[in-house]
């Protein structure tokens, strides 16, 4: 029998019984569309997770406090929990390391903001006029916290876009306006650009004030929750991670690296970490995607264990007039193979056009990856071998006598 | 020619056992019209299924133009029926959906003939029965059932068969069109000196044949020569 004959059976098979053909490959085409629906958003959250940490500023180092073990205790602090990190080691930092380009500490906190009988619950968060330029933040008007105000613990606040929308009418000129923070009335100097970016990567629901302001009026002591430093080359990094590491280490009258009462984190390690989360969020929605897939493939196996029964007379006269076993087998494996193909197509077209819709319509990142699509091919038509095997292994038994007579 | 010597069949089902064919020996030559005839259970179904290469016998020989079929494979089998044997079923056993000329035609895509060739000899065939020509294109369920059983016959006769078996073909046809169907085959057997085997019940199709076996309790009772009552 001819391949090109053998196919032609195939689609007069499959063109027969439209009705059930197009359910059968429906689940096919959710099974593959959800796949790469899934794959493209796990993508998408990475592609723009790593985009935001970028966009922070790619040679930064951060120092924490925290991650202190007390002597014969197992059980670490949390990042951020413990006070150990002060304005003298910042300034220690900045002026005994070389190869720094800037130092920013900051402190913050969550505290309630009233303004124009609106409020809202936002990170405040002390800074110096170096921070603007160390995490590239941009102002959309006004201008950031300076020096001058730093020194004279000015209560001046520069508030995100997304303060802005919570407390004030969006055309409102909110620059000189008074917001109440914790109880304490503050001038608005300026408002900070849209970064995007959602959940703890969010820039734009946040409050920056002076960080002398901050630790007078909030805190009231000293400690910092973190300093950002700006590394002059980014080929320095590590030697530059190594020196504050020795510098906070002396400072602190530590002397095994285990005991640091502080965490230096750098971007890469964060940008790491952020893709290592993403990474397992899209393994895991694939898996749930490839569950449904599964059982469309076990449609497509019951749709051709009821054409075979359906079909054992017509199994039975192909014999009869000559065709081998293995030329039924055939023919009803390609069959289903035929079915999982073309339910693959559709699945991946479907799946390019439902992951724009998600990015345009509902906003989320989607990044549809030639790799989930080839992946999809490859498992469209595995399926259909696989779950058309054990019906075309059924089809090309039947005895032909006994098919011939069936009813 | 087919030369069958000691055919027998044996079915068994647990401990029972069914001698379907009983020591059957018979040989027809090219271009006889032959009609085996016998109640139900007589063994004509075997018989059929033998000489039809659909089955092998227990013992004894069955040869089909000087060639042993009763002990290949399936596959060889398979192969036998697509080069020397054509079908004519009583429930015609057409594919629905599906064109008259492709009905014909599909013996020829398991013996790779070539799409060309493939039409020609189909048309060749449907001339043969007296299909008219407009009817070619028409799907096979549009058919009525003498003009269905007609394209069962061009099927049967498009790979050039040694041997038609035509399996209580006017069973079910009402009498006017069956002696119809029957005259075809009269007309192939006289004109184009195809041999044709007729497994039947009935006395009357029986008659159309120029000789009739007639086999009871996998036996053959009498085989003798007809005078076609035409």
């Amino acid at each position: 029998m001819f391949l090109k004959d053998t196919l032609f059976e195939t689609y007069s098979a499959i063109v027969a019984n439209k009705a059930r053909t197009s359910l059968t490959i429906l689940g096919i085409v959710i099974g593959i569309c959800s796949v790469i629906v899934m794959v493209a958003i796990g993508n998408g959250a990475k592609e723009q997770i790593e985009n935001n940490i970028q966009s922070i500023g790619s040679n930064l180092l951060m120092i924490r406090p925290g991650a202190h073990k007390s002597p014969g205790s197992f059980i670490r602090g949390g990042m951020g929990s413990a006070q150990t990190l002060v304005m003298t080691d910042a300034q220690a930092i900045e002026t005994e390391i070389s190869e720094i380009e800037l130092v920013a500490p900051i402190s913050s906190g969550e505290y309630q903001v009233i303004a124009e009988g609106n409020n809202t619950r936002t990170s405040i968060t002390g800074v110096t006029e170096n921070y603007a330029l160390v995490r590239n933040v941009e102002m959309e008007t006004g201008s950031f916290v300076t020096l001058q105000q730093q020194n004279r613990l000015t209560k001046v606040a520069v508030i995100g876009p997304d303060v802005k929308d919570a407390l004030f009418e969006s055309d409102d000129d909110v620059l000189g306006k008074k917001i109440r923070i914790n109880g304490i009335d503050f001038t608005i100097i300026g408002v900070t650009a849209a970064k995007g970016g959602t959940g703890f990567t969010s820039s734009d629901d946040i409050i920056y004030v002076p960080l002398s302001t901050y630790q007078q009026y909030f805190q009231g002591n000293e400690y910092l929750s973190m300093i950002n430093v700006k590394v002059a080359n980014q080929n320095s990094m590590t030697s530059v991670e190594d020196e504050i590491e020795n510098l906070l280490l002396e400072r602190h009258n530590l002397i095994d690296v285990d005991d640091a009462d502080f965490n230096i984190m750098n971007q890469g390690d964060i940008v790491e970490t952020a893709s290592s989360v993403t990474d397992t969020l899209t393994i895991l929605l694939g898996a749930v995607a490839g569950i449904s897939l599964v059982v469309g493939g076990i449609g497509i196996m019951n749709m051709m264990l009821t054409s075979v029964t359906e079909r054992t007379r017509e199994i039975g006269l192909r014999k009869a007039i000559g065709a081998k076993s293995r030329d039924i087998g055939w023919q009803f494996l390609f069959e289903s193979v035929a079915l999982t193909f073309a339910g693959g197509i559709i699945g991946i077209v479907l799946g390019i056009v439902v992951s724009w819709m998600v990015e345009n319509f509902f906003g989320t990142k989607t990044m549809v990856s030639e790799f989930s699509i080839i992946l999809s091919f490859a498992v469209s038509a595995v399926i259909g071998m696989v779950f058309g095997y054990y019906p075309a292994r059924r089809a090309s038994r039947l005895n032909p006598i006994e098919a011939l007579r069936y009813e | 020619m087919i030369e069958c010597r000691n055919l027998t069949k044996i079915y068994k089902s647990g401990d029972n056992q069914t001698k379907a064919l009983d020591d059957v020996s018979f040989s027809i030559a090219d271009g006889e019209f032959v009609a085996i005839m016998g109640p139900s259970g007589s063994g004509k179904s075997t018989l059929m299924h033998i000489l039809g290469a659909l089955d092998t016998p227990s013992s004894g020989k069955y040869l089909l133009d000087g060639k042993d079929v009763s002990k290949l494979s399936d596959d060889e089998l398979a192969i036998i029926r697509m080069k020397k044997i054509g079908f004519v079923f009583q429930s015609f056993n057409l594919l629905p959906r599906t064109t008259v000329l492709r009905n014909v035609m599909l013996p020829l895509i398991y013996e790779k003939v070539p799409r060309k060739e493939r039409e020609v000899r189909a048309a060749e065939t449907l001339r043969a029965v007296d299909l008219p020509m407009e009817r070619w294109q028409h799907l096979s369920n549009q058919l009525s059932g003498g003009q269905m059983q007609r394209v069962a016959i061009a099927r049967a006769l498009v790979n050039d068969p040694s041997l038609i078996l035509a399996d209580e073909p006017t069973g079910n046809l009402d009498s006017r069109t069956g002696d119809f169907v029957l005259d075809t085959f009269r007309k192939l057997n006289e004109e184009k000196k195809h041999t044709i085997i007729l497994i039947t019940h009935e006395e009357e199709v029986a008659s159309w044949a120029k000789r009739v076996i007639f086999i009871k309790d996998g036996k053959i009772i009498s085989d003798k020569k007809n005078n076609p009552s035409v």
